[in-house]
C-alpha cells in the first residue's frame, strides 16, 4: 500500500521527444510548478534523477564530512585525569557537565551555548544574504539525510526512470523485494542515526555495550527509538515535505536576502525564448534553453528553477549540474543556471552588467555583530574564574545571640573548584576582622578546607561576633565579605555578606 | 451504486448531496494516515485495558494482566529507596554520635535527613530554622535548659520534656505567686534582682530586696549566681536570653504562674536511627556544645 500515487503525467511515454540532437526531452512536469500551485493538493511522488558535476561533488564531500563527524565524535577520546570522563565531547546530564576537548562547561554556565547559537544564527544570517540558503542546499541535517536516504532508495531500485517504472508496476517479486530492501537499508541507517545521538550523552563504548545487552537506561532507548523514527519518517519518507511545509526557515530566508544575494537562478535573458533546437538550427534569434528539463528531473525539491526563485527551492544547486552537463554537449557556454544577484540578472537583461557587492550595509551589520558577540565570548571565557564561591544567608533565624552576649550569624558556603585537581582552602571575614570564624565539621579555628577535583563544596559557616565588639556593627546590617584563598597559589575569589544583628535599642 | 459525480470545477468526486438545487459536497475523507493513526489507537485501548487497571466491576475493578496500580509502583519505590539508604542507616545505627559527627560520608546524608525531619517534626514550634519563639527555645543559640552536648540532645529527643513519658525530664517551675508561696511586691523585687543579673534592672533598690527572696526560693534551683542548672532544667538568669521575655513584667509572670513546657517524647514515633540524625542535625544548628 503506497498512500502516495505517483502522477500519471510524470510516467514517461513511451515515444521519446527530443531537445535537441541526441538529447531527450525529459518528461517532468515540476511537482510545484507556476502554473499547478494549488494551495491544498495531495502529494505528488518526485524522483530526482543523479546529477553529475562540481556541485554534486561538493554535496558529496559535505556529506561524507558532516555525516562522519557526526556518526564519529561521540568516539573520540579525551584524557581528562581518572576521575572525570575521558570522551572528548560529551553532554553529561547526570552531572551537569558540557566537555569538549579541553573545554568544560557546568551547567550554571550554559551562556557560552547561548552565545555559540546566536553566532550560528547571526552566522546562518551572514551565509544567507551572500549566498542564499547554503545551509538549506548543503548542510541541513534534513538535507544531508535526504540524499543519503535517496542513494539508499538508488541502490535498491536505480534511477529516476526505473524507480517510476517499478512505481507503476503491479506487485510482483521483483518489486517486493526491491521496496523491502530499500525500506530495511532506510532504517539501518536510522537505527545508526539514533544510536549515534544517545552516545553523545553518555560513555559511548559503555553505552553501546549496555544498549547491546539491554542493561542501558531506558531513556537511552527512548531516544534512539525516537531518533530511529524521526529520521526513517523525516529523510526517507517526508524528504521535501518537510523543507516545505514543516520547517519554518524558507519562510523567514525571504527577509535574509536582497538584490545582491547570490542565489541560484535561471538566466532568463540568455535562455529564453526556450524550446528545442533541431540540428544545423542558428542559434541566433532565440533562446540557449532547449527545454530539455534536465533541471527539474533533478531537482529534489519538484520545482522547476526557470520559475524563478520560490519557497520550495532549498538551492542544493543540482540543475546547476544538470544545465551545465547539457550546455557542454549543445556547446553552448555554461551557467545558463548559475549563481547570480537579482541586480545582475535585471542589469542583463538590459545588456548591462551589475558588478557582486559582497561588502554592503547588510553583511557589514550581521558580521559586526557576530565579532562583537565573539569578542564578548571570548572575553567572558578568557575571565572564566575556575573558582568561585556563593554564599547563601540563614533566613531562619537571621542572628542568634548567645550566652556571653556575642552575636552569631549562619551561613552556606560553597566553593565550585573547576580546576582538575584537588585545591585546598582556607575562608576568611574580610570587613568583620575580630569576628570568629568557624565551619561546622571542622575542629580547628582556621580551618584548611579540600575541595575535590572539578567539584562542590558546600560547609556550613558560623560567624561569631563577640559582645565587647558588637558595637563596631553598623546598626542591624554590616557588609563583609567572604575570601577564600587557595593554600598553593594564592588566588582568592570573593562573595559579598551581611552580618544581621538586632537594631540598637 | 450511483454512478460517481466528478465535480467540474474542481474535478474531486461529490458525495451526492445537494442543497439548494445545485449546491454539491465534495468528497474529502479524512487522510488515510489519519484514519489508520485512529484504528491504531483502537487497538491500542483494547490492549491497554488487558495489561492496565480499566474497567469498574460491580466489588471493584479489572486488575490488568500485571496487577499494576500506582499506588504499588510508589511502594516499590519506597522500597528501593529504603534498600539504598540501609547502607547508611547500619552504619549509623552503629555509631556513636560524635563519630558520626565526624564521618565525612556519613555526614551529608545525616544532614540532609535530620533537615527533613526537623522540618516535620519539630519545626511546628521550634520553627523551620529551629528559630524558636516565646516558649520554644531557639535551638541556634548556646543557651541549653537541659543541655546541648549531644547525648543531652538525644536524651531530649527520646523522653521528650514533662512528655508523660517514664524517662522524661521531668522538673517544673513553682507557682510562687498562685500557690501564695510569695506576695506580689515580693514577686516584683524578686523580677528587679533576677533582671540586673544581666545587668538589666530598673529599680536597684528593689533589686536589693529581691536578692534576699531570690537566695531563700530560687537558688535551689537556679543556683547561687543564677547560672542555672541543666540537670533540672533551670535556665541561665545572668545572660540575657529569655524563654518567656525579658521585661519586668514577664518575669513577674513566670514568678507568678512558674514555667513548664512540654515537649514530646519522640522515642517510638521515630525509629532510633532517625532519632540519632535529628541529634546531629540539632547539635549542628551551631548550639553545640
Amino acid at each position: 500500500m503506497t498512500m502516495i500515487k505517483p502522477a500519471a503525467e510524470i510516467v514517461p511515454q513511451t515515444a521519446a521527444v527530443e531537445a535537441a540532437p541526441g538529447i531527450e526531452r525529459i518528461d517532468v512536469t515540476a511537482v510545484a510548478s507556476k502554473e499547478a500551485r494549488l494551495a491544498y493538493a495531495a502529494r505528488q511522488m518526485i524522483y530526482p534523477k543523479l546529477a553529475h558535476g562540481t556541485f554534486r561533488k561538493a554535496k558529496w564531500a559535505v556529506m561524507a564530512i558532516t555525516l562522519g563527524i557526526y556518526y564519529a565524535l561521540p568516539w573520540i577520546r579525551w584524557d581528562r585525569g581518572p576521575s572525570l570522563p575521558n570522551q572528548a565531547f560529551l553532554l553529561d546530564f547526570a552531572n551537569q557537565r558540557l566537555f569538549f576537548g579541553p573545554i568544560e562547561i557546568w551547567a550554571q554556565e550554559l551562556y557560552y551555548i547561548t552565545g555559540l547559537l546566536i553566532l550560528s544564527a547571526l552566522g546562518l544570517f551572514l551565509v544567507t544574504s551572500v549566498a542564499g540558503r547554503m545551509w538549506c542546499g548543503y548542510t541541513c541535517p534534513q538535507t544531508v539525510w535526504t540524499d543519503l536516504m535517496i542513494v539508499v532508495e538508488r541502490f535498491w531500485q536505480g534511477d529516476r526512470n526505473a524507480r517510476i517504472r517499478l512505481d507503476a508496476s503491479r506487485w510482483s517479486f521483483e518489486k517486493i523485494w526491491k521496496k523491502a530492501g530499500t525500506h530495511i537499508s532506510w532504517l539501518l541507517v536510522a537505527v545508526a542515526t539514533g544510536g549515534a545521538f544517545v552516545f553523545y550523552f553518555r560513555d559511548a563504548p559503555t553505552l553501546a555495550a549496555e544498549l547491546v545487552n539491554g542493561e542501558a537506561p531506558i531513556v537511552a532507548y527512548v531516544f534512539l527509538g525516537l531518533f530511529t523514527g524521526t529520521t526513517y519518517l523525516l529523510g526517507g519518507i517526508a524528504r521535501e515535505q518537510v523543507c516545505i511545509y514543516m520547517c519554518p526557515w524558507p519562510r523567514i530566508q525571504g527577509a535574509m536576502f536582497d538584490k545582491d544575494s547570490l542565489l541560484i537562478s535561471y538566466r532568463g535573458y540568455r535562455g529564453e525564448p526556450r524550446g528545442a533546437h533541431k540540428k544545423g538550427q542558428s542559434w541566433e534569434d532565440r533562446g540557449d534553453c532547449i527545454d530539455c528539463k534536465a533541471c527539474v528531473a533533478v531537482c529534489p525539491m519538484g520545482i522547476d528553477i526557470r520559475d524563478g526563485v520560490q519557497l520550495e527551492c532549498i538551492q542544493c544547486a543540482l540543475c546547476i549540474d544538470a544545465c551545465n552537463e547539457i550546455m557542454d554537449r549543445v556547446e553552448r557556454p555554461r551557467g545558463l543556471i548559475a549563481y547570480d544577484t537579482f541586480k545582475n540578472l535585471d542589469a542583463a537583461s538590459h545588456h548591462d552588467r551589475a558588478p557582486l557587492r559582497l561588502i554592503r550595509p547588510r553583511t557589514i551589520l550581521y558580521s559586526s555583530v557576530m565579532g562583537l558577540v565573539a569578542a564578548i565570548m571570548l572575553f567572558a571565557w578568557l575571565n572564566r574564574t575556575l573558582l568561585e564561591i556563593s554564599v547563601l544567608h540563614d533566613r531562619n533565624p537571621l542572628y542568634v545571640q548567645l550566652t556571653d552576649g556575642s552575636l552569631r550569624n549562619g551561613f552556606t558556603v560553597k566553593i565550585l573548584n573547576k580546576l582538575h585537581k584537588t585545591r585546598t582552602f582556607t575562608l576568611t571575614a574580610q570587613g568583620l576582622e575580630d569576628a570568629h570564624l568557624s565551619i561546622v565539621g571542622f575542629a580547628d579555628t582556621n580551618p584548611r578546607i579540600d575541595v575535590v577535583t572539578d567539584n562542590l563544596r558546600a560547609l556550613k559557616v558560623l560567624v561569631t561576633v563577640p559582645a565587647d565588639e558588637r558595637e563596631d556593627l553598623h546598626g542591624a546590617a554590616t557588609p563583609f565579605r567572604f575570601v577564600a584563598t587557595d593554600t598553593h597559589d594564592g588566588s582568592r575569589t570573593y562573595h559579598d555578606a551581611t552580618f544581621m544583628g538586632p537594631n540598637h535599642e | 451504486m450511483t454512478q460517481k459525480e466528478i465535480d467540474s470545477v474542481t474535478g474531486v468526486e461529490t458525495t451526492g448531496h445537494v442543497w439548494d438545487g445545485d449546491l454539491k459536497e465534495l468528497n474529502k475523507p479524512l487522510p488515510r494516515w489519519w484514519v489508520s493513526v485512529f484504528y491504531a489507537t483502537v487497538v491500542w485501548a483494547i490492549g491497554y485495558w488487558a495489561v492496565y487497571p480499566a474497567w469498574p466491576t460491580l466489588s471493584g475493578y479489572t486488575k490488568g494482566y500485571f496487577g499494576y496500580s500506582q499506588r504499588g509502583a510508589v511502594d516499590k519505590q519506597v522500597a528501593a529507596a529504603k534498600a539504598d539508604q540501609a547502607k547508611y542507616f547500619d552504619q549509623i545505627a552503629a555509631m556513636p554520635l560524635d563519630e558520626i559527627e565526624k564521618n565525612e560520608t556519613l555526614m551529608p546524608f545525616v544532614m540532609a535527613g535530620g533537615a527533613a525531619v526537623f522540618g516535620d517534626n519539630c519545626g511546628p514550634c521550634h520553627g523551620k530554622g529551629a528559630q524558636g519563639g516565646i516558649g520554644y527555645p531557639n535551638l541556634n543559640d548556646d543557651d541549653w535548659l537541659w543541655g546541648g552536648t549531644p547525648d543531652a540532645i538525644h536524651q531530649t529527643i527520646m523522653h521528650g520534656i514533662r512528655s508523660g513519658d517514664a524517662e522524661t525530664r521531668d522538673m517544673a517551675m513553682p507557682r510562687f505567686g498562685l500557690d501564695g508561696i510569695l506576695q506580689p511586691a515580693q514577686i516584683a523585687d524578686t523580677a528587679q534582682y533576677v533582671l540586673s543579673l544581666s545587668g538589666h534592672a530598673t529599680d536597684p533598690a528593689a533589686a536589693e530586696r529581691g536578692k534576699a527572696i531570690f537566695a531563700d526560693n530560687c537558688t535551689p534551683c537556679h543556683g547561687d549566681n543564677g547560672k542555672g542548672n541543666q540537670e533540672l532544667g533551670a535556665p541561665n538568669l545572668t545572660d540575657g536570653i529569655w524563654l518567656y521575655g525579658g521585661k519586668a513584667p514577664d518575669i513577674e509572670k513566670t514568678i507568678q504562674t512558674g514555667r513548664g513546657g512540654v515537649m514530646p517524647f519522640w522515642a517510638g514515633r521515630l525509629d532510633p536511627v532517625t532519632i540519632k540524625m535529628l541529634t546531629v542535625y540539632v547539635h549542628s544548628l551551631g548550639g553545640g556544645k
